[in-house]
């Protein structure tokens, strides 16, 4: 972890409201884990003092790069900068997701919008390569299914208006995966049993509320990564927390630093919002 | 040029501290500064045992500050001691412990178990937490009752004790007084104000309990002015924050009436403003030929 300025590289539209940054940071890209974040403070904020966090969608040599949506204030103003300012970053923050062993499991990554940025070093990393199901409510929240493609991946894609892919949640396709696996008949490749699967899953906490029964009712193992508005983003001030199984009952831990990636079984969902 | 300031009978080898609820317990923060050239570092409130804290959202940004419903989370004193003790004894720099309970009888008994512990640098009374249902702010609003509070912790222990004072007062002054006449060895001005935040388009408040604290440098002026009223009341030392990011604004605090000050919500942005904040005290010293930072104490020019 290291605090220091990082300059823009590029800056640029994906899709709609989202925007690809990439920075210069040598030694965040170099300890960069997949699920991990930066902490951005974009300096033309003036009133608006608090720090960004972003997942690390990918990390070369001496870049990183996040993927961002427009939604307030400070996403607005950063899709502004541009090549060669500079802003300060905090990372690579948090505890990540867990890359399977070579021959372990085969990673099934349940993404929504922006929680594709945070999968994408996990597909990278992994030996094994699995499928990966991206859900979102229109074509233009199906981010970086490209990238995916290219690692050799299979992408299923769900819109909740219909306009790409199947038409619905992403849940729906990932139960049709893991209940019958043969049903990918019209994808391109042939079908195959998929060995081990392990759920990775990233979006909005319904989301991962969805997935977490899906891997309870198929006794299949899940990591999620938890977006809680944070704070500091490095574990002081306690703003992150959601609530976490322990032997006595539950307490509030920390998604800055014990998550964001947690073990779907070890969150209490019914205090869980 | 003398940087060096007292608490009590505790040394600080500067002024500059992190205020509690703002640093963690120094050790989430020891990879991105060397906290041995702090003045000291402040940690978390802390009561008898456990505290599970408040529902989210616990923070939420407002112009030029924040507020918050943290809750006092934490791990109790034994937790405390052993999960986050061995790191901060080993720190050079004083670790002063913000302590608070529900009873008078329980503030006295953490400050007994700290007394215990060995090598605390002293003990700061959160009176006015204004995030829980009972203690904290209760405690802080009513002069008797925090005359009480003081005087159990002044018999249960003799490490140096620091009383936070509430802002949420008509005027600080009776408070000031009863913690000096009761034995505090200084005061912490100030704690956040209560505060509110609304949605406009879910119409929720923007904190799950409804009303939090409101940090950050929207609220300066008005600590300054608290600083300034309780430095004409009392002879302690003050240890002065609220919204403090630059040296200039510490220096507004020492001329004020601080002997000390401490740095909050700017550690959550700048993890680095305490540093820099001694690094510019030292220039603004050397630059006015001031050769010792007491001299700058309630040194405002009024005619
Ligand atoms: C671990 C983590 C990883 C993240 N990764 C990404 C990412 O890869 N790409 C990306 O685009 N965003 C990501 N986010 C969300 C991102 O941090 C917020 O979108 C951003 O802080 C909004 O800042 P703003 O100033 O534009 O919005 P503000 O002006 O502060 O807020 C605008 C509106 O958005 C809401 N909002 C703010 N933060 C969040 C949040 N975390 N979740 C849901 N709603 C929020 C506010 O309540 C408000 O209604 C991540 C968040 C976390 C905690
Ligand atoms: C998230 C947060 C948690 C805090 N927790 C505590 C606490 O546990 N005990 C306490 O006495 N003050 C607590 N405070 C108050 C600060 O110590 C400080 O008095 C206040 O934030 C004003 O300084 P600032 O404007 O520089 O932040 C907290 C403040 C914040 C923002
Ligand atoms: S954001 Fe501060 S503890 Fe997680």
């Amino acid at each position: 972890m290291v605090e220091q300025p990082v300059q823009v590289i590029s800056n640029e539209r994906d899709t709609d409201a989202y925007f690809r940054l990439v920075l210069r940071a040598p030694e965040i890209a170099r300890a960069t884990q997949p699920g991990q974040f930066l902490h951005l403070r974009i300096p033309p904020l003036r009133d608006a003092l608090l720090r960004r966090p972003f997942s690390i969608f990918q990390a070369n040599g001496e870049t990183v790069s996040i993927l961002y949506k427009t939604i307030g204030k400070g996403t607005d103003m950063l899709a502004r900068m541009g090549a060669g300012e500079e802003l300060s970053a905090i990372g690579p923050l948090g505890h990540g997701f867990t890359v399977p062993a070579r021959g372990g499991e085969t990673p099934l990554l349940v993404a929504g919008g922006y929680g594709m940025a945070a999968m994408y070093l996990l597909a990278e990393r992994s030996p094994q390569k699995g499928i990966v199901f991206v859900g979102g409510r229109r074509r233009v929240d199906i981010l970086c299914e490209a990238e995916f493609r290219k690692l050799g991946w299979d992408v299923r894609v769900a819109t909740e208006d219909g306009s790409y892919g199947e038409k619905g949640l992403v849940t729906q396709p990932l139960l049709a995966e893991i209940q019958n696996p043969k049903s990918k008949a019209e994808s391109a490749r042939p079908a195959k049993q998929i060995q081990n699967p392990k759920l990775f899953a990233c979006g909005p906490t319904p989301m991962l509320k969805a997935v977490a029964k899906i891997a309870e009712e198929h006794k299949l193992a899940a990591e999620i990564s938890m977006d809680e508005h944070m704070c500091c983003g490095v574990g002081v001030c306690l703003t992150c927390v959601i609530p976490v199984k322990t032997a006595s009952g539950w307490e509030y831990q920390r998604t800055c630093t014990e998550g964001p990636v947690f073990d779907s079984r070890e969150v209490v969902w019914e205090v869980a919002k | 040029m003398n940087l060096s300031v007292s608490i009590g009978k505790l040394t600080l080898q500067n002024p500059v501290m992190v205020a509690s609820g703002t640093f963690g317990y120094g050790v989430e923060y020891s990879r991105l500064l060397d906290l041995n050239q702090l003045g000291a570092v402040v940690v978390k409130g802390i009561r008898l045992g456990p505290v599970r804290g408040n529902p989210t959202p616990r923070t939420a940004e407002v112009t030029s500050g924040m507020l918050n419903a943290i809750g006092l989370q934490g791990p109790g004193v034994d937790g405390f001691v052993e999960k986050y003790w061995p790191f901060l004894k080993s720190l050079r720099v004083p670790s002063i412990i913000n302590i608070w309970g529900t009873t008078v009888e329980e503030y006295a008994e953490v400050a007994r178990r700290f007394d215990a512990v060995g090598g605390v640098g002293a003990l700061e009374l959160n009176v006015s937490c204004p995030n829980i249902k009972e203690g904290g702010a209760q405690f802080g609003t009513d002069p008797k009752l925090l005359a009480r509070v003081v005087a159990a912790c002044r018999k249960a222990t003799t490490l140096p004790l620091i009383t936070k004072l509430s802002p949420n007062v008509t005027s600080v002054v009776p408070y000031a007084l009863a913690a000096e006449a009761e034995g505090s060895d200084a005061l912490s001005i100030t704690n956040s104000f209560p505060a509110m935040a609304i949605d406009i388009e879910t119409r929720r408040p923007k904190l799950a309990n409804v009303t939090g604290g409101l940090t950050g440098p929207c609220i300066k002026p008005i600590a300054i002015k608290l600083v300034w009223d309780a430095r004409r009341a009392v002879k302690i030392p003050i240890i002065g924050m609220g919204g403090i990011q630059s040296a200039a604004d510490a220096i507004e605090f020492f001329l004020a009436g601080a002997n000390a000050v401490a740095i909050g919500t700017a550690n959550f942005y700048e993890p680095q403003t305490a540093l820099a904040v001694i690094a510019g005290i030292q220039d603004y010293l050397q630059c006015h030929n001031i050769t010792d930072i007491r001299e700058l104490t309630g040194a405002v020019r009024l005619s």
